[in-house]
Order: C-alpha cells, then structure tokens, then sequence
C-alpha cells in the first residue's frame, strides 16, 4: 500500500464508494461529482510548479493515506471544551466531516431559515443543493477537486429574504479517531437571501493527536444588501493539515466579513476568496497566525472587484516563532468596470526567531482608471525598546513578550463584535504564547 | 539608598564611563549636569539595567542589594525608576492596562494584594489629577502619537503610580515649555519624601529652579568632575561646561 500513489489512492477510493452507493450513482448530484473525480485525475495535487503553490509543499501530507471515517462518540465535556464560553449560539457539531444531530444544539428559526445537513438536504432538497453547489467554488486545483467529488455530508445554512439567525452559528468541527489517518471534507453551504443576516463560526478541533487531514470547502452566496460574518477558528493539534477553500458570492449591497485564526495544524492552507459582483459591496478579510515549531500557514486570498462603488478592506498578521513558516498571497482584481473601487490590503509579519520565515506576496491588477488601492507588507521582530521599556515598570520578560505580540494583533481582535468571542480568542492566544 | 562604585562602563569597545563614584541617600535630590555626550543617559541606563552596555568593572547597589545582578523587571520592583529621555510608543498597549499591569506585578513582588479594577482606577484617577493627566490620554496606546512634552508628563505619572524608592529622570525637562515644565516638576516634589530618593539627569540649569537638588554632580567624558551644593548648578549656567573641563586636569583614557 505505501507505494501506492497518492492520486491512485484516491482514485481507488472513489471507486469503492461509488460500488456501494446503488440508485444515487443515477443522480445529477453524483454526476458532479463524478466529473469532480476525472477532473482531480486531470489535475492531481499541486507542487511547486503551481505559482499558487509555489512556497507551500504538501509532500508531507501525501505520505499518508487518508480515509473517510464514521462518526465516532464524542462526550458532551468533549464538545463543552470548545465553546465560546458565555455566547450563545446555535451549535452545530461535525464529527469528521458528518453532521451530529445528537450533539447538536439549533434553536428554533424563523419560516424558511434552514441549518440542516448536507447530507438529510440532498435527499429533502436536492433542487436547492444543486441550484448552489459547485457553482462558487471553480475546481481549480486537487483539493477542491477532492472535496467535490466525496462530498457527503456538512452544513447547509439557507436563510430566505428579509430574515436573521439571530444568534451566532458555531459549526463546531472534531477530526480524529486514534486509530487511523481521518480525512474530513465537510462540504458546506450558506445561502443568504435579500436583506438578512447571518453570523457563523468555524472552528477545528482535534479528538486525537494523530495525523489527519481536513480538506473543506465553503460555498457562500449573499444576496443583495445582505450581511455576512465568518469567524473561522483553526486550534487542530499540530500533527493535522487542513485545506479550507472558502468561496463568496456577493450581490449588490452586501456586506461580508471574514475573519480566520490559526493556532493549530502542521500544515494549513486558506484559500479566501470574493466577489463583489454589485455596487456597493463591501468585504473585509482579516485574519491572524501564529506558528511555532514547524509549522507551515498558508493564507491566499482573492478579491475580486468585479462591479464599481465598492470597498474592500484586508489585514493579514502572523506571529512566527521556532522554524514555523508563513506565506501571504493577496490577489485583488479591479475589473475594467468597476470604477470607483477603495480596496485597501496590509500584511504584517513578526518573527520571533531568525529560523522562521515568511513569503508575501501582494498582487495588485487593476484595470480601471479611477481607484484607491493601496497595499502594504512589512515582516520585522518585536521592538526591544518597547520590551525594555515595560520590564523597566516592573513587568516580567516573557510578559513583556506577550503583551507586545498581543498588541501587534490589536487591529485585528479590534474587528471583532464580540465580547465574548473577542475574549475567547484572546485567551486562546495568550495560551498559545505561553 | 543607591551607590555607585567605580564604574566603568563600555559600548562596542568604547569607554564612555569612566569610574563613577555617587552616594545617594534617602530624602536627597541629587542633581547630574554635564555636556551631551558625557554618559548620563548611559549612567541612568546602566542603573536601571538596559541591555547592550559592557560592565567592565565597579558596582551599583540599592540598599546594599547588588542592582547589576538583577534584571530590569526585578530592579523595577526592587524600586528602582527610570524616566526615559526618549520614551517609547507601544502601538496597540493602553496607558491603563500598561499601568495596571506592571503596578499589580511591584505588588505581588512586595507581598501586597492585586489592585482589582475599581480600587486601581480610583488610585489612577488621584495621580491623573495630580499631573493633570485627562482620560483621553490614558486610554491611548502608551505614548502613541503623544507630543513631546505629553510624553514626559506621562513618565511623571507613571512615576506617581508607581511610587519607587529611587526614580532617575533622565532629561525630563528637554522639549517641555514653561507650563510643561511645571506640571512636572511639581508631580516631582510631591513624590519626594524622607523615604525616597531622586536623581535628576538634565542638561540646563532651569530645571534645577523647580526640583531643587541637594547637591549637583557634573559629569565630563563619563567621570564626575565636579560635585557640590545647588549653587554649583547657577555657577555652570553662567560660567558654561568649559570651565570644570578646563578646570580639570586633561587626562583622558581612551
Ligand atoms: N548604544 C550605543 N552605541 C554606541 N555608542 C553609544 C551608545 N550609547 C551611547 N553611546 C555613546 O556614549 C556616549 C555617551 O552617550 P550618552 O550616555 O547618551 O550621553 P548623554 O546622555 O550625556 O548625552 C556618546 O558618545 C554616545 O555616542
Ligand atoms: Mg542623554
């Protein structure tokens, strides 16, 4: 088996499920992802020779043969670890990569908001399935490829015109078993109609400390005058990967913010990428790491301003210590067409060693004339003056250190409405400096 | 309270002090002068434990207790306090959280209680009046985008919050007007007791009206040259720096 490829692997895999699914090999939803499979045969894992992939190697990853694994049973304490302590939310738990009803929490919505399984809307729903899905998310590399063709199960969130889920979503999601290599590919999708609102975390959490790879794709669709939020919370134990491919649709007026942390993972690689497809748009991207280690996080991110009178806002920092590395790439497109774009894009670094590394690369085309872009990337250490200046009152070095790193993610935890989040994230920061 | 032995002390291979001798006793303001470049802002780094300096011999001692020993945090809460001729802005840190934090960890180190939230800003609120310190100031980043002179005023009010025994104020007079100047130098006086000590590094005489030293050290090419009362200070500004070097032999080591 270890001399297996990993592409054949996979393909093999494809084609014992298919053996074992009967009638659903008939529909319109396995032909996509059929055609998802010949495509990932097409395109296979990408190397260093894939510009997009040019300073992360996933060689790591394939040296392991990933599967597909049940749900497993999880404690209520297990689950109570990871929530935000005071927010109330919706809960939903995936257990690697299926959705758990037992576990799950979801108050009761308005007419017509639905947050339900991939998996129950395929067979309740398949018209709305199939109206969304693979229709954001281009299959452009192996990883999204892979997503599509195994896409089982995950999280639908549909909410109709004029209507909010007040409270937060929390797609809480566990990978792990123990025993063997876990791959997870929730496959998820939220839909929000003219004039609502919807707010969801994502986080990630590891049940064991074995290797195991998360490979997600996220499809979102706002409508007009929409607002949207995505807090995403990576925390995996430091033997995972992850692969998170989110992908945004934004009608005229719409507002999506998307915020990303990561803590957890050996290798991680996020794919954030929107359109502003209607005046008047707004996205902010913002997002932190911090690595430590030989950690390896990759943010790639793609704004694409396709429409004029929008706004686009990004801020990426990351804290490396160790040997970790870090890699930005900040694509931002103004079409011809859309006049008047304000897209601004900062990217700060700080290294904590001279062993660790960043790679950033901002990336600017605009075809239109009258525009404000700006963007800015700087990597440097933390100001020994500032950390002599504290422990000159009396506050420990190490501290010291903390609360400097800490201040350099201000702009960063700023963003964020949250109290409770806020406080959480913060704590779970401050623990990771430790 | 704090002697200085015979200190010599280097930078990247260069001699800047010389064999400093100081006595400083509880209830005494002293006052150092001297020339840019002589080594006062060395002096004040070295007592209070910035990195980068080469001790190559003599000692420093706060109540018989070896400062050179201690690093910067453990000579703070030993009471020691510098007020920094230039000091830093920390992007993204508020003055309160800042002062909240480092006032709890000289407490812990003493064996007192944790200031909660309520008692530390009742304490804060006092020193803000006293320096005339308003709350848009302490809710800022420390000293981000602070002028020259609010800079200053803020290390006299960290230097109230704090309460040390020894405080070094390293040319806290330089970029402050008239009015400045007096804010500071009375958050000065009112810190001064017949427990603590000051030592007032400054490079003009003006100061010295406000803070009235008991005695005026002038430091020439990192040596104490010349030490004396306060007059000593209205002798320098009338006479200028020039006359202690002339006045001293011209024996430079190098
Ligand atoms: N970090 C440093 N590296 C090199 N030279 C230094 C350093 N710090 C101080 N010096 C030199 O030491 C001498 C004394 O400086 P300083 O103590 O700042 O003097 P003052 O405060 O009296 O103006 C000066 O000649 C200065 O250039
Ligand atoms: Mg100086």
């Amino acid at each position: 088996m270890e001399n297996i490829k990993s592409k054949d692997w996979y393909l093999t895999n494809f084609k014992t499920i298919e053996g074992s699914i009967n009638g659903e090999s008939k529909t319109p939803f396995h032909e996509l992802r059929r055609k998802a499979i010949e495509k990932f045969e097409e395109v296979d894992f990408p190397t260093a020779k894939d510009e997009d992939w040019k300073y992360t190697s996933i060689s790591e990853i394939l040296k392991y043969k990933f599967e597909s694994a049940e749900t497993i049973k999880v404690s209520k304490e297990e689950i109570n670890k990871h929530l935000i302590p005071g927010l109330k939310v919706n809960l939903v738990v995936v257990i690697n990569g299926n959705f758990s009803k037992e576990l799950s929490h979801i108050h009761k919505q308005a007419d017509g908001v639905r947050i339900d399984s991939f998996k129950n809307l395929r067979k309740s729903d398949p018209d709305l399935i199939m109206e969304h899905f693979g229709k954001h998310a281009q299959i452009d590399n192996g990883f999204v490829a892979l997503n599509t063709a195994f896409a089982n199960d995950g999280i639908v969130i549909s909410v109709p015109d004029n209507a909010a889920i007040e409270d937060y979503v929390h797609i809480l999601n566990l990978t792990g078993n123990g025993t063997s290599n876990v791959l997870s590919q929730p496959r998820n999708l939220v839909i929000i109609g003219k004039n609502s609102a919807v707010k969801v975390i994502e986080s990630y959490h590891s049940i064991s400390d074995t290797e195991s790879l998360v490979n997600v794709v996220n499809e979102v669709s706002l409508g007009e005058n929409s607002h949207f939020g995505l807090y995403k919370l990576q925390k995996e134990c430091n033997r995972s990967f992850h692969i998170n491919r989110t992908q945004a649709h934004q009608s005229k007026g719409s507002e999506f913010t998307h915020f990303s942390i990561t803590l957890g993972g050996s290798i991680v690689r996020n794919d954030t990428n929107i359109v502003l497809d209607g005046e008047n748009c707004t996205g902010n991207l913002f997002g932190l790491y911090l690595t430590e280690g030989t950690q390896h996080v990759d943010n790639h991110t793609l704004i694409d301003h396709a429409k004029p009178h929008c706004r686009s806002n990004e801020m990426y920092k990351g804290v490396l210590n160790d040997k970790s590395r870090g890699v930005f790439n900040g694509k931002v497109f103004v079409r011809e067409d859309a006049q008047k774009t304000n897209a601004y894009q900062s990217n700060k670094a700080i290294l904590l060693t001279a062993d660790c590394k960043v790679d950033t690369k901002p990336q600017l085309e605009i075809y239109a004339d009258d525009v404000k872009c700006s963007h800015g990337a700087a990597i440097g250490q933390l100001d020994e003056e500032a950390v002599f200046y504290l422990r000159s009152r009396g506050i420990g070095e190490e501290l010291a250190r903390k609360v400097l790193i800490r201040a350099f993610a201000n702009d960063i935890f700023e963003t964020l409405t949250s109290a409770e989040l806020h406080d959480h994230l913060n704590h779970l920061v401050y623990d990771k400096l430790k | 309270m704090l002697t200085v032995k015979d200190l010599f002390v280097r930078v990247e291979d260069k001699e800047i002090l010389n064999g400093i001798n100081l006595q400083v006793n509880a209830g005494e303001v002293h006052a150092i002068m001297g020339p840019n470049g002589s080594g006062k802002s060395t002096l004040a780094n070295v007592i209070a434990g910035k990195d980068g300096y080469e001790i190559t011999s003599g000692e420093v001692t706060l109540d018989g207790k070896d400062l050179l020993d201690m690093s910067p945090e453990e000579r703070a809460r030993e009471g020691v306090f510098l007020a920094f001729q230039y000091p830093v802005e920390i992007p993204g840190v508020s003055n309160a959280s800042f002062l909240k934090t480092a006032l709890n960890e000289i407490r812990k180190h003493k064996g007192l209680e944790e200031l909660d939230a309520m008692h530390f800003l009742k304490y804060m609120k006092e020193k803000m009046k006293l320096i005339g310190i308003d709350d848009k100031l302490i809710n800022r980043p420390v000293n981000q985008g602070f002028s020259g002179g609010e800079k200053k005023r803020n290390e006299i009010f960290q230097l109230q919050m704090l309460q040390p025994k020894l405080a070094v104020l390293d040319e806290t007079d330089s970029g402050l007007d008239i009015d400045a100047l007096k804010i500071v130098s009375h958050g000065v006086n009112t810190f001064r007791n017949k427990d603590n000590a000051v030592v007032v590094v400054t490079h003009y005489q003006r100061l010295l009206n406000y803070i009235v030293p008991d005695f005026v050290h002038v430091l020439v090419n990192g040596r104490i040259v010349k030490s004396g009362g306060k007059s000593l200070a209205l002798e320098l500004e009338d006479k200028g720096y020039d006359w202690v070097t002339a006045a001293e032999p011209a024996e430079e080591s190098v």
